[in-house]
């Protein structure tokens, strides 16, 4: 770092300095970085600014306008997403588990080209034994089922019987598997009387048996972007999905905040949130300042889990008893008060409203200090 | 074969349900089947369904055969010539009734000139699609539909002349139009309903232009020398009624002018304009509080003996006084017994309402607008033949909303006007367009409406070229004079201490939440506290133990309830709002105690 820029560290961010260093002329490297902290300054928000309240209403004004919206993939599979004001809810409640779970995923170098794109996008998809079979025949003397696989299935996911008896094996305990030709021959371990009922049920198990590909990945559909070729997937697995030798890591995200936290970290759960919530707002071509969702994601994740904007979440950290009370179940936060005596120390500005009393917010915030000779009594 | 329900119960079965119903219907057209029979099979299930009960909506058409409508020329000769009636054509079969379900399996054209061999029915006239007030909307079929609707919700919120007995009647909230006019365009339901025995409107020379800015966002100008001349000028009628009740123990209300011994008596100037019997003499001019029928009632509650002796003597007031910001003249008194044999006085009220800034007015075309300015006559914009409209209707409100029917209406009520007949805009039979033009060059005007005009006020020639004509317009029930509300100072509510709400209360206009985080977004923070110190109250607090101490005004002096009168007793400056959740946490138990702080 050049030298005159080092004073400058701590007051600028490390992203202006580099800024500075590369584009301004060595002579006068000083003076422009004078004129961009004053400038920085100056642009900076004022203390005792309601930063949160703006927000809220920043983003609550055009979400009025928002439409209940589901967005529909045109093409192959029916695919749609949550959109609109549904998926906004969705994101900052902090659910668990989201409504339409989605992954985009980008791929490396020689395979993002569209050659044999869809072969790539099977190998993501989840298979189950269910899947393959065109037929069943149960045979009950002999406590057998025998499945026969549609021959174009399996050329679409590129597995012979041999496979799907090789990889669904060890997760049907009741029977066992042999392939023979075309079909798989499924016989019942267990013989005494009940067993015609655990045949059944068999059946039906070894439907949703796991064959190949990632589970959690439904359905898969190649799009084209610009110049390359990604994977949009309903489902999410982003462990799995990272894992694979195909997959340009760096890029592929997953629309379930909570697997992004789990996996990358709370850091990038931040960013999803951010992008989530923006991306939202952009199709509905509405205008909210990026700074306003920033926020919302940092209160989201200061404390290093996803806590949702709800009575269980960042309501829930509230200081003031007041406060609490006045967002939802107040009862139940009035007792418990009650029960451990909190004390309320008026800090914020939901409880000075109730008590009819200046908030520290604006104007509220100063008080006035003095200094000065106390006039000495005579 | 199919089944056969008669108004729902199985009777039988036929082998062709087709030619069943060719019997019935034939058999009904020719009178041996009564008329009120209609039938109709449902072909999903096979049944052959016979209504002949009551509760089924039905309405007549005219019956097709071979693609010839059975009502010929002859009949409507005759039948305006009233050789035959209704009825008799009714009865030849020519039109009939049908009900929902007979509908379904009939193929009804639309008009004669669609006619196939395939229909069965012929709509009487295309106007029976819409409804009787729909039908009042001149041109209707230029006319986006849903402003359409809008414009028939209209007509019935205007004022007009509803009943001409209305000086015996003892309606609640009725306006009386002082001069309504029978419009110049009118349709065939104008005739039909005898709308102009009660019309519910007034021509006027409207003129399509700005106006300063005033008649912006729907707004219109008023031309001050028509209101003076009459121009919707309305009277407003509303009852004050009273009723002697009976309470037990033979106790009863007293319509009288209240003793001064009387629980709540308000004041000799109050009870002013009562005449012996205890109501207004007619002709009163009253105002806002003055009792228009006095009235005392009985104690509430006789607890004590003592209370009991006295009862006969302390009454409770409970006269009937004219609201906030009421008004008006004694038109009607009526002294009556009602159906439990208790005396009952009604008291009607009447008020002459002027068209003032703020009155709700609008064409049949549902263009309504609210008077934004009353415009001196002098000042108004004239035409070269000396005409001043006597409203201003803004160009703007037109072009989205595509109510052409509107400025047909405009071109048709100045044909006329100037040819003195009427015009008929029956929706889809209406004078065409063309037509109107026509004559309206004939008349001497541009056939498209315009007329050269100038500015009232400086005298020079407006470079556009006004669109000026005649229109029904309607004053809608909707006045200021009943809406209007402010307040400074004002009740309150007893519970919370503070402002009551709504109108009829002289209540405060609420600062909710979301206006209040306005305030904080704004960093308003003292303004915001001043904003909600409507219920601000002073409490002395204990400093001993954080609860509300007690303030004896008496002796002077403060103690605390729980501590005594030996500790430290300090007065906080609280929302009354706040006291109260304090005292509710006691109830329930928990202690809410204060820890106080200086704040400076």
């Amino acid at each position: 770092m050049h030298k005159e820029l080092e004073k400058f560290e701590g007051l600028l961010p490390l992203k202006l300095l580099r800024e500075i260093e590369e584009l301004a002329p060595q002579s006068k490297i000083k003076k422009v970085a004078e004129r961009v902290l004053e400038e920085y300054t100056a642009a900076r928000v004022d203390p005792g600014e309601a930063v949160g309240l703006v927000g809220a209403e920043s983003i609550g004004e055009p979400g009025t306008q928002m439409t209940l919206n589901t967005f529909h993939y045109a093409g192959v599979a029916e695919m749609n997403v949550t959109m609109g004001l549904p998926r906004i809810i969705e994101i900052l409640d902090g659910r668990k588990n989201p409504a339409t779970p989605m992954m985009e995923i980008y791929l490396k170098s020689p395979y993002d080209k569209g050659k044999d794109i869809k072969e790539i996008a099977l190998q993501v998809k989840e298979v189950k034994v269910g899947e393959l079979v065109s037929e069943y025949s149960m045979n009950i003397s002999e406590l057998k089922i025998e499945l026969k696989l549609s021959a174009e299935k399996c050329r679409e996911f590129g597995l012979t019987p041999s496979i799907v008896v090789r990889n669904a094996e060890k997760l049907v305990k009741e029977g066992t598997m042999k392939a023979e030709g075309d079909t798989i021959v499924l016989k019942l371990k267990k013989r005494d009387e009940t067993s015609m009922n655990d045949l059944y049920k068999l059946k039906e198990k070894v439907k949703g048996v796991y064959v190949s590909g990632v589970k959690g990945i439904f359905q898969v559909l190649p799009v084209k972007r610009k110049e390359e070729f990604l994977i949009i997937t309903s489902g999410t697995n982003l462990k799995k999905v990272l894992d694979l030798e195909f997959v340009d890591a760096t890029r592929t995200v997953s629309n379930d905040i909570h697997e992004v936290a789990e996996v990358l970290g709370i850091e990038a759960a931040r960013q999803a949130i951010i992008d989530e919530v923006f991306k939202v707002i952009e199709t509905q071509g509405l205008n909210v300042d990026i700074r306003h969702i920033m926020l919302v994601a940092d209160t989201m994740c200061t404390s290093g889990e996803i806590k949702g904007i709800t009575r269980y979440g960042v309501v829930s950290e509230k200081a003031s008893v007041l406060a609490r009370a006045s967002f939802e179940t107040p009862i139940k936060h009035i007792i418990n008060a009650a029960l451990t005596g909190e004390v309320d120390k008026l800090n914020s500005v939901v409880e000075n409203v109730m008590l009819n009393q200046p908030v520290p917010i604006g104007t509220g915030l100063p008080g006035l200090v003095m200094k000065g000779k106390v006039a000495k009594a005579k | 074969m199919s089944e056969v329900f008669v108004n729902g119960q199985f009777a039988g079965t036929v082998e062709d349900p087709r030619e069943f119903m060719e019997k019935v219907r034939s058999e009904r057209r020719k009178g041996g089947v009564s008329q009120i029979v209609n039938v109709h099979w449902f072909e999903p299930l096979d049944r052959v369904m016979v209504e002949c009960g009551r509760g089924r909506v039905r309405r007549p058409l005219v019956v097709v055969k071979d693609g010839i409508p059975l009502l010929t020329e002859k009949h409507i000769k005759q039948l305006q010539k009233d050789e035959i009636s209704w009825n008799d054509v009714v009865a030849q079969g020519v039109i009939e009734y049908l009900d929902a379900g007979e509908e379904e399996n009939c193929l009804i054209a639309f008009s004669e000139s669609e006619l196939t061999a395939q229909h069965t029915h012929l709509e009487i006239s295309p106007l029976v699609m819409l409804g009787l007030c729909t039908s009042l909307v001149p041109y209707g079929d230029y006319i986006q539909s849903a402003r359409l609707i809008i414009g028939a919700r209209n007509l019935k919120q205007s004022i007009g002349f509803y009943a001409s007995n209305f000086p015996v009647r003892m309606d609640m909230d009725v306006n009386i139009l002082h001069t309504a006019q029978a419009p110049i365009v009118q349709s065939i339901m104008h005739d039909l309903s005898d709308y102009n025995a009660h019309p519910s409107g007034q021509n006027i020379v409207v003129a399509v232009m700005s106006f300063k800015g005033y008649n912006i966002e729907d707004a219109v100008i008023l031309n001050k020398g028509s209101i003076e001349r009459g121009f919707a000028r309305s009277t407003y009628f509303r009852p004050a009624v009273a009723e002697e009740l009976r309470y037990s123990g033979g106790l009863m209300d007293e319509v009288s002018i209240p003793q001064k011994e009387a629980k709540g008596y308000k004041s000799e100037r109050d009870y002013r304009l009562l005449e012996d019997d205890g109501i207004v003499f007619p002709e009163a001019a009253i105002k806002e509080e003055d009792v228009v029928i006095g009235k005392t009632s009985p104690p509430r509650f006789l607890s004590s003996l003592e209370e009991y002796s006295l009862a006969s003597n302390i009454r409770r007031e409970s006269s009937l006084a004219l609201k906030h910001g009421e008004q008006g003249v004694v038109d009607f008194v009526l002294v009556t017994e009602n159906e439990e044999g208790n005396k009952l006085v009604q008291v009607r009220l009447r008020d002459q309402r002027i068209p003032e800034i703020g009155d709700k007015f609008t064409s049949r075309h549902g263009q309504k607008g609210i008077t934004g300015l009353i415009v001196q006559e002098t000042d108004m914009p004239f035409t070269a033949s000396g005409i001043i409209p006597d409203l201003i209707f803004t160009p703007h409100g037109i072009p989205s909303r595509m109510t052409i029917s509107h400025l047909i209406e405009l071109v048709g009520g100045k044909t006329g006007a100037l040819a003195g007949r009427l015009i008929d805009g029956t929706t889809f039979d209406a004078e065409p367009e063309e037509a109107l033009r026509k004559e309206l060059k004939r008349l001497g005007f541009r056939e498209n409406g315009t007329e050269t005009m100038y500015n009232g006020m400086t005298g020079e020639q407006y470079e556009a070229k006004i669109f000026v004509g005649t229109m029904y317009y309607l004053k809608l029930k909707h006045m200021v004079a009943n809406k209007i509300h402010s307040r400074a100072r004002g009740p309150i509510q007893l519970l919370t201490r503070q402002p009551t709400e709504g109108r009829a209360k002289e209540g405060g206009l609420r600062l909710g939440e979301m206006e209040k985080d306005t305030f904080v977004a704004h960093g308003a923070s003292l303004l915001l506290k001043e904003r909600f110190d409507s219920d601000r109250t002073i409490v002395p607090v204990c400093e001993g133990c954080g609860i509300i101490a007690i303030h004896d005004a008496i002796k002077n002096k403060r103690y605390c309830p729980i501590c005594g009168d030996n500790v430290e007793v300090s007065d906080i400056e609280v929302s009354y709002a706040f006291k109260l959740i304090l005292d509710e946490f006691k109830s329930l138990g928990i202690y809410p105690k204060l820890m106080l702080k200086n704040k400076y």
